[in-house]
């Protein structure tokens, strides 16, 4: 079977045309693509939405997979470019253009502790700048090394340290805050 | 409490509110893209005739070398990252620990968010039309794209048109970004309220106009902010009347004891158009005996949210209040509640006179959080209620950047809500600070509901002008639910128009009812509103008559009068209305530098929103106007608008 195949290979094969192995590494990385997009953008249908972009352009993508990078790596770089790419169509649509902006799920949650979870889930995500909410949503999963996202966001591995250094500092000043009030 | 717990519990609270894929969703997605990735292949082979197909039987050695080296490569990526957070003084970032255990609840995919989003914005656009237009949740009708259908469709040939389908350009998304990626400006969030502007209606047809009068002075601040970074603001953030009344006027100031306010009629040839004429209506609240002003019970609500950090928001507003402090007497009393994920009371009941503990108090605020708008709100109405007593006045002002949108779940509920406090006798008054999400709409519709002012502050000078130098005007109401009724003489007028107030309208019917909220008059503000009119006969007459009309209208009255005014008004607090009636004469009225200037206002307000029925009068006979008309000006403000003028004249020319 072609699950111990590595990424890599499936890539390079997807890439030459083979299909059960375009469709093989879809399926084996579909789950992580979505909860990727949902982290990206902060609710269920704005990940939705996302994924099917993704998926629409990955066969065109893949034909410029040269294999230098890991493929999960370069399948994150589509899905945060991917991710822009709404953003800045969103935004003109004026509202909740950078993700984390709504909040409808809430109201499906019964169970208070959660509610409260999802809340403050939701309070962080937003107050933090769409560039470490990014730079979160890349690394929180155990997802990528700090190397692996500077090369998904195209920007320095010590760029990427300092910004999450960055969020750990606001999340102890949101707590702070929190508790004083 | 150490960093990393916040980052963990964040961790946490991420994999638990990450949701499962759709099953349905994610069969749709990969259907799509191998149907794609089918098409794709077709438009290859045909622009190259010899593909490269692999060679099938050698992937499986070559693949497990490749990983097995992948293995180790990442697994050396590991022990780097590793280095590197020691090295920069960290805790280890990446726990191993699986996945937190989803809670059901979340896994379930949620019963149609979309769909439901849809229905409050449905129910949010009907309780609050017209005010809040466009503040409504994201509409999956929007953006979605049929799924279904493109998923259906046959896959599509090399010369296919490029749709959703065709991928190469579809999603346009470069394998490397030249730019850094992740540096997107975020989104302007800003929403405005307007309505359509009022038509030129025919007074034989329709010949009653109904609305609230609106003291609010937001636009004219939002206009300002806009035009000094160099923007024409957007139309739909011009409302003419709440420019024209950001101004104060010297109107005549009422006589007679038992009413609070005064209404004088002016009507004067029209700047912009040689065969209309103006119908001025000004409306001057009686200026209170301050020392004998009733204590007063304020409850600062301010909005310590994320989104308040910033020179423009938190630290003006801190200056603000410091300013308005400085205007409140020993026995007046001042409370702060903050709301920002958790509202909390920072400041319980304290007498005015208690500066320092106040102060403290105030520079003690930070910025952080998000918006819970509708928790901060009951519990400053809470807080309110304790404070209020016989004679008194309460009132809660919020301070806020408007980003409303997480927080309150219904719309509808929340201007119920506020609607009900105020029956109790506690008002709101919004100010509102920085720009960028501004939520005008929902600041107005609060406002509105809660028979306050809405008012925008962007300089400190702004704020000495609303917190200090008319401080009566924005907390001492003096007259409650102040709507205005014009009954145009369809014999003298053949066509009128009410500049502005579109999003004021009442129903002819509502006049009467005392149940029908409308605007409030504070103690020394004016009100003034401005009516275009067409005289029967005119040359500007821009409709036609009606070739089957009966002409009957001459029995109305053979009188010269040409509308009649009514007014109706409650004393505040109270539940009955008073009804004020004048009629308005021909020539009525002294078109003195108060109404030349209010009408410069109106002109410039309807240049910026396109100037339909100027017939080319703009910015030049606009400045004209308001230079000749600019009167004492003790505070500048009239000179300050004719430099706005100018600017966005200079600005409409590029």
């Amino acid at each position: 079977m072609r699950m111990d195949v590595d990424d890599e290979t499936l890539a390079r094969q997807a890439g030459n045309g083979d299909g059960p192995a375009f469709s093989a590494l879809l399926e084996r990385h579909y789950d992580r693509l979505f909860a990727l997009c949902f982290r990206l953008m902060g609710n269920r249908a704005e990940a939705e939405d996302l994924t099917q972009d993704i998926c629409a352009g990955l066969a065109a993508k893949l034909a410029g997979f040269r294999g230098r990078a890991h493929f999960t790596t370069w399948l994150h770089r589509v899905a945060v470019n991917a991710a822009h790419d709404r953003r800045r169509r969103r935004a003109r649509l004026k509202r909740a253009a950078d993700g984390w902006g709504d909040w409808e799920r809430a109201r499906h949650v019964e169970n208070a502790e959660q509610q409260a979870a999802i809340l403050w889930l939701h309070e962080a995500m937003r107050t933090l700048p769409p560039e470490l909410r990014d730079t979160l949503a890349l690394t929180l999963d155990e997802e990528l090394t700090h190397r692996e996202a500077a090369g998904v966001l195209g920007i320095s591995e010590g760029t990427v340290s300092w910004r999450m250094a960055e969020i750990r500092k606001r999340l102890r000043a949101m707590h702070e805050q929190d508790a004083n009030t | 409490m150490s960093d990393n717990d916040q980052l963990e519990q964040l961790r946490k609270a991420m994999h638990a509110a990450t949701p499962r894929p759709d099953p349905d969703a994610k069969a749709r997605h990969l259907r799509l893209a191998e149907e794609n990735f089918a098409a794709f292949q077709g438009t290859r082979q045909n622009a190259r005739h010899t593909p490269e197909r692999p060679e099938r039987g050698a992937w499986f050695k070559k693949g497990v070398l490749t990983m097995l080296h992948a293995l180790s490569s990442r697994g050396a990526l590991v022990a780097t990252t590793s280095a590197i957070v020691a090295a920069v003084g960290l805790f280890t970032l990446w726990p191993g620990g699986g996945p937190a255990p989803l809670p059901g609840v979340l896994q379930k995919p949620l019963p149609g968010p979309a769909a439901d989003a849809g229905k409050a914005a449905e129910t949010a656009r009907e309780s609050l039309a017209p005010a809040v237009t466009e503040d409504m949740p994201r509409s999956a009708s929007v953006t979605k794209p049929s799924t279904d259908s493109a998923a259906a469709a046959p896959p599509p040939g090399p010369s296919a048109a490029p749709t959703r389908k065709m991928i190469p350009a579809a999603t346009g998304v470069a394998p490397f970004p030249p730019e850094a990626p992740a540096l997107q400006p975020g989104g302007n969030t800003e929403t405005f309220a307007n309505g359509d502007p009022h038509p030129v209606r025919i007074a034989a047809e329709e010949p009653v106009s109904t609305f609230s009068i609106d003291v609010d002075t937001a636009s004219w601040a939002i206009v300002r902010s806009s035009l000094m970074r160099g923007k024409l603001p957007p139309p739909e953030a011009v409302r003419i009347e709440e420019m024209i009344n950001y101004f104060p006027y010297d109107y005549p100031v009422p006589t007679a004891a038992e009413l609070p306010f005064r209404p004088t009629v002016t009507v004067l040839q029209s700047p912009w158009n040689e065969g209309t004429q103006l119908v001025h209506l000004a409306i001057q609240g009686r200026k209170p005996a301050l020392e004998k002003r009733p204590p007063l019970n304020l409850v600062f609500l301010i909005d310590t949210s994320g989104s308040m950090q910033g020179a423009g928001r938190l630290p003006l507003l801190k200056q603000s209040f410091r300013l308005m402090l400085s205007q409140l007497r020993p026995e007046d009393r001042v409370a702060i509640v903050t709301y920002a994920g958790s509202a909390g009371t920072v400041l319980p009941p304290t007498p005015a006179g208690a500066r320092s503990s106040i102060l403290a108090a105030l520079d003690h605020l930070g910025a952080g959080g998000s918006t819970a708008g509708q928790a901060g709100l009951q519990q400053a109405y809470a807080v309110a209620e304790e404070m209020a007593g016989n004679g008194n006045v309460t009132r809660v002002l919020l301070a806020t950047d408007g980003d409303f949108n997480i927080g309150i779940s219904d719309p509808a509920q929340l201007k119920d809500y506020i609607a009900g406090k105020r029956r109790n006798g506690i008002y709101l008054s919004v100010l509102g600070f920085g720009r960028g999400n501004l939520d005008d709409a929902t600041m107005q519709a609060l406002a509105q509901n809660g028979n306050g002012t809405a008012a925008y502050i962007d300089t400190l000078a702004e704020a000495r002008k609303v917190l200090v130098d008319q401080l009566a005007g924005t907390v001492f109401p003096i007259a409650d639910d102040v709507k205005i009724q014009v009954e145009f003489n369809p014999a003298q007028v053949a066509e009128y128009r009410l500049i502005g107030y579109e999003t004021r309208a009442l129903a002819r019917e509502d006049f009467n009812n005392d149940a029908v909220d409308a605007g409030e008059i504070g103690a020394g503000t004016s009100v003034t509103a401005i009516y275009e009119i067409t005289p029967v006969g005119s040359p500007a007459i821009l409709n036609d008559p009606l070739r089957y009309e009966s002409r009957t209208s001459t029995t109305a009255s053979e009188s010269a009068e040409l509308a009649f005014l009514r007014i109706r008004w409650k004393a505040p607090g109270g539940n009955e209305s008073r009804l004020i009636e004048t009629p308005i004469l021909p020539g009525a009225g002294e078109a003195n530098e108060d109404v030349r200037f209010s009408v410069a206002i109106a002109g410039f307000g309807q240049i910026l929103k396109g100037g339909k029925y100027l017939h080319g009068w703009s910015y030049p006979q606009a400045v004209a106007l308001a230079n000749g008309a600019r009167g004492d000006d003790p505070f500048g403000y009239r000179a300050e608008a004719v430099r706005l003028m100018r600017i966005a004249e200079s600005l409409a020319r590029q």
